[in-house]
């Protein structure tokens, strides 16, 4: 378990100063002049060496990811923050904000420094609007101290931090129909390549990142990335903040060790399953889009990104939903197929197309009216909007259902079988 | 598709009068577009139709689009466009009080659909329907992101989150009371603790 001291987010939950005050007290700006003074290389290497992985879903190497920005170009470059946290399951970030706001703003003049940026747009969904009142107080406050602006910290650098706000597109997570949306268009994606370093917000290099894979890079640099990777496992380093939903006695958000156990998790921090950790039907790790998992690979398999691969699913954002068998799994999915019908963006035909074609079976499959072949047709379609869409998003659709079918597929027919019996 | 509320319509309309931005909002609207370079104004039609909106008692009417236009020298078809894709910039009039009900599986398993079925009872509308009062409007919409505060339910922009259906029938009362109502957890939990 984590132990107090090893927490990055020391007021994660909100019961101390937000603010500028409290943030100082917990340890944020106390030396990031000095951290300004090594070289932008440097801190890459730094942020590499931790072998911190994007918080964000992708999980890619943050430091990797920033070393591609080119240097020296004369071009404005810019980082943008993706805090459009908008996949189900997922409320971590918005913790982040809320309460410790000034973490995130150090990480961004941080990270701005690495990549030679010298503004930075935090995007942020519009939903969350007590947390952008937040984030822009704190903001106002890092201005008012010098901390941020021109001459940040006394480093010389100097730097612009501003919040744009989304309006309800769960595709503007995708960071490229965010740079669109950042532009004063529709949050549509852009086919890749030009990757965003090469060209991204106004043409220009961008680095996109996670809100918490931002917030926790003053941290790693104060402390050193050694002590980051003494946390968790090797490649699946540092800590991890969590949220647990579902059928759990105490859903919550909580910071832990990267690759702690699910079932620890669950039993530690969220009170245990509903009616009991026999009670426990799937447990979907990592936001909607990961494939679900079931019972028995919950009793084992580790939260880490290498783990939850090798189990067939994904970490994703860390939020971890519970369904116990008190409800119909396949109504979970369900619902999850509505999201994406309702967020597919329009641009591609098999995502548009097929998002909807996919709920009308999921909302047949809940009354128990698709036969054998049609499942073996739901599965088909699955794979063929599967990879072939600008965007992660018809991946994101088409794997809850294949997560569906490949633990329950009896238990699927076992309902086709029932409902002709019964008519 | 991406786009207004579930069931609200996305056709913008015309209100019939004339928008201007107000006094405030002309100096608000210089600090936005400050934000962004200066050939790129467009950057700032998402936070002028949020002024605009709430300038506009809650919804963007076709003329509200048209002064965006004009302000950002941008065709009227490109704010249009945005102001369609993006659920939070409503078409239509709506109610004094916006509820928006969280509908995704992680506030369904905790009972969501109670809880909508709590406050269509006693606002007396149905979803996407406005009360005869104008006090209401009520939608259902796709994840809020507080899932660990689940079931939870939006009010214009607050949320009220660890609801049942006695709390939630609370905080309607409350409404047609004028009191004010507390945000966040109603089981009193400070944000999304273990408690």
């Amino acid at each position: 378990m984590l132990s107090a001291q090893d927490k990055i987010f020391q007021n994660l939950h909100g019961f101390d100063d937000a603010f500028l005050e409290g943030a100082k007290k917990r340890g944020s700006w106390s030396n990031t002049k000095e951290i300004l003074t090594k070289s932008q290389n440097d801190v890459i290497e730094l942020v590499k060496s931790s072998q911190l992985r994007g918080r964000g879903g992708a999980g890619f190497s943050t430091g990797l990811k920033w070393s591609f920005m080119p240097k020296d170009t004369g071009k404005q470059h810019y980082l943008v923050v993706n805090a459009d946290e908008s996949e189900p399951g997922t409320c971590k970030d918005r913790e982040i904000i809320r309460n410790d706001p000034h973490t995130l703003i150090e990480g961004c003049l941080i990270a701005s420094y690495a990549i030679q940026a010298t503004k930075c747009y935090i995007y942020i969904r519009g939903e969350y609007h007590y947390e952008y009142v937040q984030l822009e107080k704190a903001i106002a406050e890092a201005y008012d101290n010098n901390l941020i602006g021109k001459n940040a910290c006394g480093s010389g650098y100097n730097f612009d931090l501003y919040v744009h706000r989304g309006a309800g597109a769960y595709i503007c997570g995708e960071e490229t129909a965010l740079l669109e949306s950042l532009e004063g268009k529709k949050g549509q994606p852009r086919l890749k390549p030009p990757f965003p370093a090469g060209a991204g917000l106004y043409g220009m290099p961008t680095t996109i990142n996670n809100v918490e894979s931002i917030a926790v890079v003053p941290t790693i640099l104060r402390r050193g990335p050694d002590w980051f990777k003494s946390i968790g496992a090797e490649n699946n380093t540092g800590t991890k903040v969590f949220c647990i939903s579902g059928n759990v006695n105490n859903p919550c958000t909580v910071e832990e060790e990267m690759g702690i156990p699910l079932k620890e998790l669950i039993e530690k921090h969220a009170g245990g399953v509903d009616g009991g950790w026999n009670n426990l039907k799937a447990i979907i790790p990592g936001g909607s889009s990961t494939p679900m998992l079931s019972k028995d690979v919950c009793e084992t398999v580790l939260m880490n990104f290498d783990d939850l691969r090798a189990n067939g699913s994904g970490l994703g954002t860390a939020g971890v939903i519970v369904v116990n068998k008190n409800h119909d799994i396949t109504q979970v999915i369900e619902r999850f197929a509505h999201f994406y019908k309702h967020e597919s963006c329009g641009q591609c035909t098999p995502c548009r197309e097929g998002t909807g074609w996919m709920f009308r079976m999921m909302q047949k499959l809940v009354r128990g009216e698709i036969s054998p072949e049609q499942l073996e047709l739901l599965e088909n379609v699955t794979k063929q909007i599967e990879g072939h869409t600008i965007c992660a998003l018809g991946d994101a659709a088409a794997w809850p259902i294949q997560g569906l079918i490949k633990n329950f597929k009896p238990e699927l027919l076992k309902k086709y079988n029932e409902k002709r019996k019964a008519s | 598709m991406s786009g207004n509320h579930p069931g609200l319509s996305n056709n913008f309309i015309r209100s019939g009068e004339k928008f201007e931005w107000s006094k405030e909002n002309l100096n608000e609207i210089k600090k936005i577009i400050s934000k962004y370079p200066k050939e790129r104004k467009q950057s700032a039609v998402m936070p002028l139709l949020y002024l605009a909106q709430e300038q506009n008692k809650n919804w963007v009417s076709i003329e509200c689009i048209e002064t965006i236009a004009e302000t950002l020298q941008m065709p009227k078809i490109r704010v249009t466009e945005v102001a369609s894709f993006y659920s939070m910039y409503n078409s239509q009039p709506v109610g004094k009080n916006l509820i928006q009900v969280c509908r995704t599986s992680p506030c369904w398993l905790r009972g969501s659909d109670k809880i909508t079925d709590t406050i269509c009872k006693e606002t007396k509308c149905g979803i996407n329907e406005t009360s005869e009062d104008n006090l209401f409007t009520v939608v259902e919409v796709e994840c809020l992101g507080a899932c660990s505060n689940g079931p939870m339910i939006q009010i214009n922009n607050d949320f009220y989150e660890d609801l049942d259906q006695e709390s939630t029938k609370k905080i309607i009362e409350n409404i047609k009371n004028n009191i004010p109502n507390k945000i966040g957890s109603q089981k009193g939990r400070k944000s999304s603790e273990n408690a």
